[in-house]
């Protein structure tokens, strides 16, 4: 899932403070599930810029809606009155879902109240960790299927860098050495013969090259 | 909650297991304390949630106490150690909107502390008097139907 954090009260302040009414919107995807962007946080950030407003004297009217999806048009529909009726929009979904909105509505000022951070998972109440970079040309099936892309911190794809302490990455000591994890992966699938390969250096011209990327798929067009 | 004059308003959730109870035995046992005190009951302070502390604020309490069981004796396990971490987070919050993180505090106690649980209530009321009101005279006839009364 798309993971995202909060961007916080005074830099929501400062974006917002030329508008009188804003609408906090939601989104009942990923923003929820990783508790960032769902309808408890809309509230929650809609509480705490109402009382920023009342002790500092902004004036502002904060409605709150929370939307199922913002990255697809059919749920952006449900949202159109109450964003018309709004003079500024401050969306609480990733980074896409904040450009969808404001794709939709031209005339409307639409911001980000998050910062879309990675794309991971749920490690444990509370903790969310990286796990995808996106990198368009997916190699995960020689690595065990941990990648060395996001989870090394030097991104290393014939590792290990020979710092790592114990099973602890040498960059961050909180985070075990992804080459670590690797290395026992594809001993306890029998497949420790795949380190001995070289791995040549990445061509990332799927992820970062020829501007933002496009999927068209003919089986789904008319 | 009307906030016009300069008694603070300050709203204790207490959990039904411990606090309630010691609320109730400080009443029963004639103990005095402060009338500043609004006692919402809830059955853990698990359950509790950044926007009902949020909320409260909203409405205009000047204060929040939160009262949840000694820690290790949470009646649900760990109800009270969540509420801690939101509590936590809610003051952080409180701070980034302008209000003093002190208006919102956590206290443990057990059933029987009912002694304790008034000591708890004066503190807070003295902290929230030293503060003063949370700023919220401006409040909007919209804002004010959802308040607490
Ligand atoms: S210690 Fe491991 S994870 Fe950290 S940079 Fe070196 S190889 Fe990568």
């Amino acid at each position: 899932m798309i993971v995202a954090e909060r961007k916080t009260i005074p830099e929501l302040v400062e974006i917002l403070r030329p508008h009188k009414k804003i609408l906090v919107l939601g989104c009942g995807t990923c923003v929820t599930v990783c508790l960032s962007g769902g309808e408890r946080e809309v509230s929650i950030i809609s509480s705490a810029l109402r009382i920023a407003s009342r002790v500092q004297d902004l004036n502002f009217e904060i409605d709150e809606l929370t939307i199922e999806r913002q990255c697809d048009n059919i749920f952006i529909e449900q949202a159109a009155e109450p964003i018309r009726k709004a003079d500024a929009v401050l969306s609480t979904a990733c980074g896409a879902g904040v450009q969808a909105i404001a794709e939709r509505f031209p005339e409307k000022p639409v911001y980000a109240g998050l910062n879309t951070t990675f794309l991971g998972i749920l490690e444990e109440r509370g903790v969310w960790t990286e796990k995808c970079a996106a990198c368009g040309a997916c190699i995960l099936h020689k690595y065990g299927g941990i990648c060395p892309i996001t989870r090394c911190a030097k991104r290393m794809l014939n590792g290990p860098c020979g710092g790592s302490r114990e099973d602890r990455c040498e960059v961050r000591a909180d985070r075990p050495c992804a080459w670590q994890l690797i290395y026992k992966r594809l001993k306890d699938i029998n497949q420790l013969e795949r380190l001995k390969e070289m791995e040549p250096a990445k061509n990332w011209n799927p992820s970062l090259s020829g501007g933002p990327r496009m999927l068209i798929r003919e089986d789904h067009r008319v | 909650m009307n906030t016009g004059n300069s008694e603070p308003k300050i709203v204790a959730f207490c959990c039904h297991y411990c606090a309630y109870a010691a609320a109730d035995l400080a009443g029963s046992g004639r103990l005095q304390y402060p009338p500043n005190i609004r006692i919402i009951r809830s059955p853990c302070t698990g359950r509790l949630e950044i926007n009902f502390f949020m909320k409260a604020f909203e409405a205009g309490a000047d204060g929040v106490l939160v009262a949840g069981c000694e820690e290790g004796s949470c009646h649900f396990k760990d109800g009270n150690y969540l509420a801690k971490g939101r509590v936590n987070t809610t003051r952080q919050l409180l701070q980034e909107a302008g209000l003093e993180p002190e208006r919102l505090r956590m206290v443990n106690v057990s059933a029987a502390g009912s002694q304790t649980f008034v000591e708890y209530v004066r503190d807070m009321v003295e902290t929230i008097t030293k503060l003063g009101p949370a700023r919220h005279q401006k409040t909007t006839a919209k804002e004010q139907q959802g308040a607490i009364r």
